[in-house]
């Protein structure tokens, strides 16, 4: 069934297409429903759907549990926070991971889809950077596991771009004037990965010990990696 | 397409709606779209640019209040049906027709791990010379395509520098209508934020867009 597609399709045939399709009962049917309440009857419909592709032969439901596992329980900010970490202890490293990121995090064994081509961007003394997809949802699978649901919403992707230093208010954290702000917008099939300053008080922390600091905000960029509580800022 | 997803500096949106310790997925019926959504790529009857414009069609009141795996939902069931998978009577039923075609051999957990663990199509390829130089300042092109664009709104017209060429991609303006890859250089272009926002905006920040080749123009 592989390679079929219908490249003598024309665009114009195309669109029609999907929008005669998009606008058939499976959307018109979700317009009763409020946003981000989550309608009772989608589990059965999903249910059904699943059912009707497993007896089609279409997906295999121990395929989709692995699926569901990989991100649930292997991918995650956890594998973020250990390149950050290593990356603040090892500057050869932190070398490699600026001039080839996919590379560098490979070595720690990160790798899977939506993340092959990461760039890493570094936080310092005069910028910082911040995370956005403006279009919709892109964000490093690899090391940052699936984006949380106000990653993927209207007022961070609609003001991430214009008023990044409102959004990052809203998340607690102050800018100072003479410190660029500098935008990443994932456009295209580059994912981008904020490396965040490390945080003082942390001189004779392990590798280990600083990876518990670093939060999925942090290498967002709408927040900054805190000291460890009893530190002296 | 000039669609509401292309949301970059709207207004009106309010504010970020943060949840503390979210889990991965709200509901076991967001895992299994999830999942189900992956799997299906492995026909490879369509793209990731083709998955993401059936979701820039949807009607735009219903792209801002389904959530975000109802979107998937929605994209999932129009997709089997559109690309010949099942009809719409099997979709609302959940059985299959009688005699109605499978597939052969079935799909494997094998088979579908690998498909997922393909990389994204893309490479450094020495035969496809960039059009412009780190360095040059460059024109997002005013251009309003009716179909699947990454080029967002905010950028048209707007002048940057080429910050980094990251080699050569598929170009999705084509390559989600079945029209070719039509593969081209992408570069990060550094916007000055007074240049996207006018005098308003801080005159350091900045916004870096990834651009193909396609998208830009000399200055």
């Amino acid at each position: 069934m592989a390679d079929s597609e219908g490249s003598s399709v024309d665009r114009r045939g195309f669109l029609k297409g999907l929008a005669a399709s998009a606008a058939t009962p499976a959307a018109l049917h979700a317009q009763d429903h409020d946003h981000q309440d989550v309608p009772s009857d989608l589990t059965l419909r999903v249910k059904a759907l699943e059912s009707l592709l497993v007896e089609k032969g279409l997906v295999d439901p121990a395929a989709l549990d692995a699926l569901v596992d990989t991100m649930e329980n292997k991918v995650g900010p956890r594998n973020g926070a250990r390149v950050v970490a290593r990356a603040w202890v090892d500057p050869a490293y932190k070398k490699r991971l600026l001039e080839n990121a996919p590379a560098a995090i490979a070595e720690l064994g990160y790798t899977s889809g939506q993340g092959e081509h990461m760039v890493v961007v570094e936080n310092g003394p005069k910028v910082h950077n911040l995370i956005v997809c403006t279009l919709c949802s892109c964000y490093p699978w690899p090391v940052l596991g699936l984006p949380p649901v106000w990653y993927k919403s209207a007022p961070y992707r609609s003001r991430a771009v214009i008023d990044p230093r409102g959004i990052l208010r809203e998340f607690g954290t102050e800018v100072a004037e003479d410190v660029e702000v500098c935008v990443w917008d994932s456009t295209a099939e580059l994912r981008y990965i904020v490396l965040p300053e490390r945080p003082p008080g942390t001189e004779n922390m392990t590798e280990e010990e600083l990876a518990a600091l670093v939060t999925r905000d942090a290498m967002v960029g709408v927040a900054r990696v805190a000291p460890p509580s009893g530190a002296v800022a | 397409m000039n669609g509401v997803h292309d949301m970059g500096g709207q207004h009106g949106m309010g504010l970020v709606q943060y949840e503390k310790n979210e889990p991965v997925f709200h509901a076991r019926w967001e895992g299994r779209v999830y999942a189900m959504t992956r799997s299906m790529r492995a026909f490879r009857r369509w793209s990731i640019d083709t998955d993401r414009h059936w979701l820039e069609i949807l009607p735009p009141v219903d792209y801002l209040r389904m959530t975000y795996y109802e979107r998937w939902a929605m994209r999932l069931e129009a997709q089997v049906v559109k690309y010949g998978f099942a009809t719409q009577e099997e979709v609302e039923s959940g059985k299959a027709a009688p005699g109605s075609v499978k597939a052969t051999p079935a799909l494997t957990l094998a088979t579908s791990s690998r498909w997922v663990n393909r990389g994204i199509a893309s490479s450094h390829e020495p035969g496809v010379p960039p059009l412009f130089a780190v360095g040059e300042s460059v024109r997002a092109r005013n251009i309003h395509p009716i179909g699947h664009t990454r080029l967002p709104r905010y950028a048209r017209g707007k002048t940057g520098i080429v910050a980094r060429d990251h080699g050569v991609y598929v170009f999705p303006d084509t390559n989600a209508h079945f029209q070719g890859e039509k593969r081209q250089h992408v570069y990060s272009v550094r916007f000055s934020a007074r240049e996207l926002w006018g005098q308003s905006a801080s005159p350091l920040d900045s916004v870096h867009i990834d651009m193909w080749d396609d998208y830009l123009e000399r200055v």
